[in-house]
């Protein structure tokens, strides 16, 4: 675009060679690669709608929705497909993480962007980056053999696989993202208005909770939802430590088994091509992928429409 | 309290405006308990702050203490066992490299075209906006919806099997929003004098490209190809999706054969319940971590190195 009248400019009085048939087509293979993106949207929900219809010929969607058992990868006879234990487990986790990573996130983001001074914050963030990039495999041997150790000198009789340590490991995963994204929105809050705040006599937390906090809270909820969401998607710390046990259950100490876990569950196990826990894996898929788009455009929709103009 | 403290002092002092000092006497208890307040609050902060550096201290404390003494030169040079022992990591090792190596270029590819095609070339209309759109809406897809696409895609419909192609390629897809968002951002930080100064030499927009903004941005594009790789190599679901398996007693020979990575020995490994299998687990991780903190590394070099110059 910004370069478009140069361009045309160019075009006067050149005559047709190989450089200009060149030249031509370079737009065309560039847009062919931006395509492929699209195209992957579109593979992501082609396959997902296609074998998800297939799988609610079979099983009614109904009883998939409000289902209360999920047994999918018992035998034919003995089948139940309600999604409401793999949603509960998923929501028992995030909700956990959420307890876990939205306070210390923003207390975190608080910190680096009005109290830390710029040595202390040239060691903390990279340290932060770091811990963003530690795999997620990683995270769920940390929490089988760290957390839940840890957790079961306090509650001896909690079972070796549980919710609440998957929680609070996903929880320590998305602390620095929110920590970032939060921190991103606060520096965005022009200094002039904290300046006035000083010299009204504000105390430093005062600046931060009653002026920075409330200008940047649109930028602050939309990256809680998107660590949310990003719980929500989270796969093989709750493989690895949260069970495989699909229930109904508030207690944190339970074993559980998310949306994500069941699809590993499955895809690991030997089920053929074509049988209905085969088409199981697709409808949770698609199950996973509405909740997480759902998040994500809430997350957008927040950051565009409350967003504070200076 | 030290306001207090001050106040008294300054009163002591010549040339103080009196009524300012009565005000803050007056404000004063109160304005103590604000500090007090404040500082109590600071403390919160930074320990929450610390809370992250601790858990990082924490996990590194757990993997070392449990994986250090199993790094061995045997640990490199055998297969999958089942007798904890013999057990080793190298087909997981060279099947990460094969995998990272097919997805290298894929990504370059396509993730730098994007991001030119997007700052250089597409114009502001609906439907360059859709594909932004719909760019920002894939990088928060969960990592097993690409798993699912690629088993269905790439394993089935294309019939590749599983093989390090249909991996490279599910993984491309992965990473290709996060290196799109870096290259643009990279791109859009050339500064247009650069690009005039270019065209009216007589350049066409392609010659602009590739011997003006590509150069400029390339530290830029690096940085951000090199942290989208760590992730890749650090990615388990969908690679399990896909069907690499653990058991591989040889290292790939070429892209069709079956393959496992690291990451998915690590969580076979993880799944056993003898204790033995921990410690090799936790071997695997001291090797995954050593690879992706020199790639990071690698990536903050680069970053500093280039930013300095001319700017």
């Amino acid at each position: 675009m910004k370069n478009h009248s140069l361009a045309t400019l160019g075009r006067f009085r050149r005559k047709r060679t190989l450089g200009r048939v060149w030249e031509s087509m370079i737009p065309k293979f560039l847009l062919a690669c931006a395509l492929v993106s699209v195209l992957t949207t579109l593979g992501i929900v082609g396959t997902l709608l296609k074998e998800t219809i297939s799988f609610f010929t079979k099983v009614s969607l109904f009883d998939y929705i409000t289902g209360t058992k999920w047994t999918a990868l018992f035998n034919e006879a003995q089948q139940s497909f309600g999604v409401l234990p793999l949603i509960a487990g998923t929501l028992l986790v995030t909700g956990i993480a959420a307890l876990v990573a939205i306070p210390i996130g923003l207390a975190s983001a608080i910190y680096l962007s009005e109290y830390a001074n710029p040595k202390v914050r040239k060691v903390v963030k990279p340290i932060l980056e770091v811990l963003a990039g530690v795999p997620t495999i990683v995270y769920g041997f940390f929490a089988l053999t760290f957390i839940t150790p840890l957790l079961r000198t306090i509650l001896p009789d909690m079972g070796v696989f549980n919710a609440v340590s998957a929680g609070i490991v996903v929880g320590i995963m998305i602390i620095p993202l929110i920590a970032s994204l939060s921190e991103d929105a606060m520096s965005a809050v022009p200094r002039s208005i904290r300046e006035a705040a000083y010299a009204m006599g504000c105390t430093k937390l005062e600046v931060a909770l009653k002026v920075v906090v409330p200008a940047a809270l649109s930028g602050i909820i939309a990256s809680f939802v998107l660590g949310l969401s990003r719980a929500i998607g989270e796969t093989m710390i709750v493989t690895i430590a949260a069970g495989a046990t699909p229930r109904m259950t508030l207690d944190p100490t339970d074993s559980i088994q998310t949306m994500t876990s069941f699809i590993v569950q499955a895809a690991t196990g030997d089920h053929s091509f074509g049988s209905i826990a085969y088409g199981a894996i697709y409808a949770v898929g698609m199950t996973l992928f509405i909740f997480t788009l759902l998040m994500n455009l809430l997350a957008q929709y927040i950051s565009r429409r409350f967003k504070e103009e200076y | 309290m030290s306001a207090e403290k001050a106040i008294v002092h300054h009163q002591r002092g010549k040339p103080t405006p009196p009524d300012l000092s009565l005000v803050e006497k007056r404000e004063s208890s109160h304005f103590g308990f604000r500090r007090w307040k404040n500082r109590c609050a600071h403390a919160i902060f930074l320990l929450s702050t610390m809370v992250g550096v601790f858990v990082l201290g924490a996990l590194l404390w757990d993997v070392v203490e449990e994986g250090w003494a199993w790094v061995t030169p045997d640990f490199f040079n055998n297969f999958a066992s089942r007798l904890p022992e013999q057990a080793g990591i190298k087909a997981a090792f060279w099947g990460t490299l094969w995998v990272i190596g097919l997805t290298i270029p894929l990504t370059f590819i396509l993730g730098i075209g994007t991001a030119i095609y997007l700052e250089e070339y597409a114009r502001k209309n609906r439907f360059t906006r859709f594909i932004q759109l719909n760019i920002s809406n894939l990088a928060g897809v969960p990592s097993i919806v690409f798993g699912i696409l690629g088993l269905t895609l790439f394993v089935r419909l294309a019939g590749l099997g599983k093989t390090v192609v249909a991996g490279s390629l599910t993984m491309t897809l992965l990473i290709l929003p996060i290196v799109i968002v870096a290259a643009r951002e990279a791109i859009s930080s050339v500064p247009n004098n650069l690009r005039f100064a270019s065209f009216a030499m007589g350049a066409t927009q392609w010659q602009t490209i590739r011997r003006v903004v590509l150069p400029y941005s390339m530290p830029g594009i690096l940085t951000g190809v090199i942290l989208a790789l760590s992730r890749a190599i650090g990615e388990t679901a969908p690679l399990l999706m896909i069907g690499a398996v653990s058991f591989i007693a040889f290292t790939p020979g070429y892209a069709l054969d079956a393959f496992t990575v690291m990451p998915i020995q690590i969580y076979n490994w993880v799944s056993q319940p003898q204790a033995e299998f921990q410690h090799l687990a936790a071997a695997g991780i001291l090797i995954l971590l050593a690879m992706l903190l020199s790639m990071n590394a690698f990536a903050v070099f680069l970053r500093n190195r280039f930013a300095r110059k001319d700017r």
